[in-house]
């Protein structure tokens, strides 16, 4: 009997020994460059003036994913070419948004890292408890809206892109149907939904919307299945707003068409590709390495657009006639300029209220309270909590 | 109407990974071994599956090679479970998590990668047929596979000799052992033969469904397919029915997101599992009903001298 027990406590205990090394090995910290030096965390700043100035950042996806984290990871890079030995970088995927997240945001600060990018909007609250005991380091935090003295946030302006997408859609077109796939009707999402309606309203004025919720922003098998239903409903031209090329690629077997999210995605559906929203974090990233060594860091909230080069809808396929082509460009200039503006007035919802007077345009505060389908939008959103 | 048609082919497809897992499963739990690992069997098929398809271009390989790895998988589980009788539900979780990071592990280069485009699977004549045509008769060779390996499958331990003698491994063990049969093999075969399916199912879900690869891609599905088999109280046909009502819970429910009508999509998520458990206490409420269907054996060790 007890050494039946003693047995299976043994096998127990290899098999936990086995999920465990499993799971370090999947969420295991990667670390690009040397490991750090401890005596660089314990100097003050001013003092390590020859070392390289390091910088920690945190995904919460996985760098492969060829989407948001796939993006940061890009930048990471670009900003490490550029900036050469003046700058040091570390990252840890899959951080999950949560308790887990603080502990690594300290672990990064104790190597000494001086710097910490937080890209996803769950560690806001971790960033903001680490922020105070740290006061000599630098805290920026993507898609957040806690700030400190030290720790500021920053955001990309995505609606522009789904605007620039809803252009080529609404001339692409050949039932007056587009489709969304959602991931959750947060403000962000829904902004991108609008305003790929607005885009294809302003070359097509039949053009109508039809969405469908996954709740979830990674499900492939389950983006598919929404992207069928949206093709079934008779929609051809489809943007999503999850992680995945699920929705391309179902277009791509319906021969329909979609677009790229996040990053380039021509590859995974050649036919069915139209363009592809990207998203530049290095032009940020090199504001943040500038700011900290010229030491004119100050706390702010970033929100950066086409205009600034942290948004680009880039790759439109061949088969877009030329006068499309053309206006995107057209529109992108107009970003640029501050000559288009994706929200403004008079803008109403698809119940009939007026959600945008005649001639105002939206501010930051406006963007932030978006919770409603614009007029064009099939059905009724579903109560975000 | 044509749209009907289209959703009713939709379910079919969408239950076809589920159905293909929960029979892997329901052949493990006919002899009696509980395989909680199931999530990580299809990530590891749905790895080696995309794999093979992007290497040599041809489906067939891909889902045979998906089988195949997650065989190997299943083949440690029961080594651990059968011979050293490790704990079943302690292992399979263990397989489970290994499944989930290996496949990411291995499948690095091929995230973003993409398979040769798709071919219509439309049947000649048939699939022209109003209505039916479109609902039915335009699916990959493996919905249909499937609805075959079902009828097998039932035919298998209901109406054979093989059939009957793995019923009483799962059933009483200890019996089948004392009549001459050889319990462990018999029931690391069954664990082999449930895990290559997992890894088609994996397989289908990342090759024919959703040509991609990106880890975790199989989203839960494993875990689904272990609560059919409950759901299905063990019986095949029951599985294929099961599976393509939790399949067209998910369809359903987008489509009438499609049509305007407001379902709250975390309810119908919730569905296949609250069914699950509805089916459990009716189960559980009627002994007699309980040890008809439910292998008796289900998730204990075997000791062949003890």
């Amino acid at each position: 009997m007890t050494d039946q027990s003693k047995r299976l406590l043994l096998k127990l205990a290899s098999v936990a020994t086995v999920a465990g090394a499993t799971l370090l090995a999947a969420c295991g910290k990667k670390e690009e460059a040397a490991p750090a030096a401890p005596a660089a965390s314990a100097a003050p700043a001013s003092a390590a003036k020859a070392d390289p100035l390091k910088l920690g950042f945190i995904y919460v996806g996985p760098v492969g994913d060829a989407g948001w984290t796939f993006a940061h990871d890009s930048a990471r890079k670009a900003i490490e070419a550029k900036f050469g030995d003046k700058i040091k970088t570390t990252f840890v995927e899959k951080v999950p948004e949560g308790p887990d997240a603080e502990r690594v945001i300290r672990d990064l600060v104790a190597q000494g890292n001086k710097v910490i990018l937080a890209t996803s909007f769950g560690y806001g609250d971790a960033m903001e408890k680490v922020a105070k005991d740290h006061p000599d380091v630098y805290f920026e935090h993507a898609t957040g809206f806690k700030t400190g003295p030290n720790l500021r946030v920053y955001e990309g302006r995505f609606y522009e892109d789904a605007y620039l997408a809803g252009i080529v859609a609404g001339k692409m077109t050949k039932t007056n149907t587009l489709g969304f796939v959602g991931s959750f009707p947060i403000p962000e999402v829904m902004r991108n939904l609008n305003a790929y309606l607005l885009g294809a309203q302003s070359v097509n004025p039949k053009a109508k919307l039809k969405v469908v919720w996954v709740s979830s922003w990674f499900d492939p098998p389950k983006e598919t299945d929404a992207a069928t239903t949206l093709l079934n409903g008779g929609a051809d031209v489809l943007l999503q707003n999850t992680d995945s090329s699920a929705v391309l690629q179902a277009a791509e077997k319906a021969g329909k068409y979609a677009f790229g999210w996040d990053s380039d995605m021509s590859a995974y559906a050649p036919k069915a590709h139209l363009g592809s929203a990207v998203l530049n974090w290095a032009v940020y990233y090199e504001k943040v390495v500038n700011d900290v060594l010229g030491k004119t860091w100050k706390t702010e909230d970033t929100k950066w657009g086409t205009k600034e080069g942290m948004n680009d809808f880039v790759k439109i396929a061949d088969v877009v006639p030329e006068d499309v082509k053309k206006a995107v460009e057209t529109a992108k200039a107009g970003l640029k300029d501050g000559s288009v503006v994706v929200f403004k007035g008079p803008l109403v919802d698809n119940t009939g209220k007026e959600v945008l007077a005649a001639g105002a345009k939206a501010d930051d505060a406006w963007n932030s309270k978006v919770n409603f389908f614009l007029k064009g939008v099939e059905g009724k959103p579903p109560v975000a909590k | 109407m044509n749209e009907t048609a289209l959703l009713i082919a939709a379910m079919l497809a969408s239950g076809t990974p589920l159905a293909i897992a929960g029979l892997g499963l329901l052949i493990n739990e006919k002899v009696g071994v509980l395989n909680l690992g199931a999530e990580g069997m299809l990530l590891v098929g749905a790895v080696t599956g995309f794999a093979v398809s992007f290497h040599t271009g041809s489906t067939v390989l891909a889902l045979l090679a998906g089988a195949g790895a997650a065989a190997v998988v299943a083949a440690v589980f029961g080594w651990l479970v059968i011979w050293i009788n490790a704990n079943q539900y302690a292992t399979g979780l263990a397989v489970s998590l290994f499944g989930g990071g290996f496949s990411a592990f291995v499948g690095v280069p091929y995230v973003g990668q993409k398979l040769a485009p798709p071919v219509s699977d439309a049947l000649p004549v048939l699939g022209d047929i109003p209505f039916i045509g479109p609902a039915l008769f335009r699916q990959h060779p493996m919905v249909y596979l499937t609805m075959l390996a079902v009828l097998v499958l039932g035919w298998l331990f209901y109406r054979t000799r093989v059939g009957l003698v793995l019923r009483a491994v799962g059933e009483s063990p200890e019996s089948a052992h004392a009549l001459g049969y050889r319990v462990r093999l018999l029931r690391l075969a069954a664990v082999l033969a449930g895990g290559a399916l997992c890894g088609v199912a994996g397989a289908y879900l990342s090759c024919v469904y959703t040509p991609l690869w990106v880890e975790g891609m199989v989203a839960g599905r494993g875990w689904i397919a272990l609560a059919l088999t409950v759901f299905a109280t063990w019986r095949p046909a029951r599985i294929l029915l099961g599976a393509y009502l939790f399949g067209g819970v998910t369809m359903l429910q987008l489509h009438l997101q499609g049509l305007g009508v407001e379902v709250p999509s975390q309810f119908l998520s919730m569905l296949p599992y609250a069914a699950t458990v509805v089916v459990l206490v009716l189960i559980s409420r009627n002994p007699m009903w309980l040890r008809a269907n439910m292998p008796a054996s289900l998730g204990k060790p075997f000791f062949p001298g003890g």
